[in-house]
């Protein structure tokens, strides 16, 4: 499944995850599991709007896990590993007055997923790869 | 606690309703912070208690399968706010009474925090 994700404003924000959540669960994924890549994917694409202008995600289903690629092309993270450290965040005051921008979103991910991947060159954009396995 | 004594003991209006006013409230959890709600994920959030009153508010709720939205201290969610929840299925609620005061009144009926 290819979702697009307009970065135009934050209203709409989080309609990609939308779709991919309402997916999986037709699909018959458990409900813990679909919770785990909806709050990942969310996360992720928060990020791209916050960050980037939006991008796009690509979700693929297999039989023991869900693989989620969130791109954008964006600025890029100048330091993946601080980007990594709760708390840490260069988003706007915009984010922040939507609930979001407090350095939690990378963390967050991660904590979801069984394996997080993250592709960034400035100046380019950012891919993050996540995978979610079915066993609960 | 059921919904329908929640109601009553946050003196909250009911902004969007839902058929099952009798659905038992066990686990809820108050932030301001999005993330924050999702980074302590827990089970059973039924009841997400917020400040935030915009759209993202009841989109954290559709990914948590949180059921319930109060937005406190007498904040009045906009239409796109309610009309999302419609979409989504999700009761929401305005109390007058502030976040601290709201969560110590549903903790002291039983209601608590996260389930694990």
């Amino acid at each position: 499944m290819t979702f697009s994700i307009d970065g135009s404003d934050f209203i709409h924000a989080g309609e990609a995850s939308s779709g991919a959540k309402k997916a999986l669960t037709k699909l018959g994924v458990k409900a813990p599991v679909v919770k785990r890549a909806a709050i990942a994917m969310y996360e992720a694409e928060l990020n791209t709007v916050i960050h980037a202008g939006g991008g796009s995600a690509e979700v693929d289903i297999y039989p023991d896990h869900v693989l989620i690629r969130v791109t954008d092309h964006g600025p890029g993270i100048p330091d993946v590993r601080l980007a990594m450290q709760e708390g840490w965040s260069t988003a706007p005051e915009a984010a922040r007055e939507m609930g979001f921008g407090a350095g939690m979103g990378l963390p967050n991910i991660k904590k979801q997923s069984d394996e997080l991947l993250i592709e960034t060159e400035p100046g380019r954009g950012t891919t993050v790869t996540i995978r979610i396995n079915f066993t609960v | 606690m059921i919904l329908k004594d929640c109601i009553k003991v946050l003196e909250a209006q009911v902004a969007v309703s839902v058929p099952d006013l009798e659905m038992d409230i066990q686990v809820a959890c108050g932030a301001d912070l999005m993330s924050d709600v999702m980074a302590f994920a827990c089970a059973s959030n039924e009841m997400l208690l917020t400040g935030l009153v915009n759209p993202q508010a009841i989109r954290t709720a559709e990914m948590m399968d949180v059921k319930v939205v109060v937005f406190v201290r007498g904040k009045q969610p906009g239409e796109a706010v309610l009309e999302l929840a419609r979409q989504m299925g999700i009761c929401v609620l305005t109390t007058p009474l502030p976040m601290f005061t709201a969560c110590g009144v549903l903790y002291s009926h039983g209601v608590l925090g996260k389930g694990g």
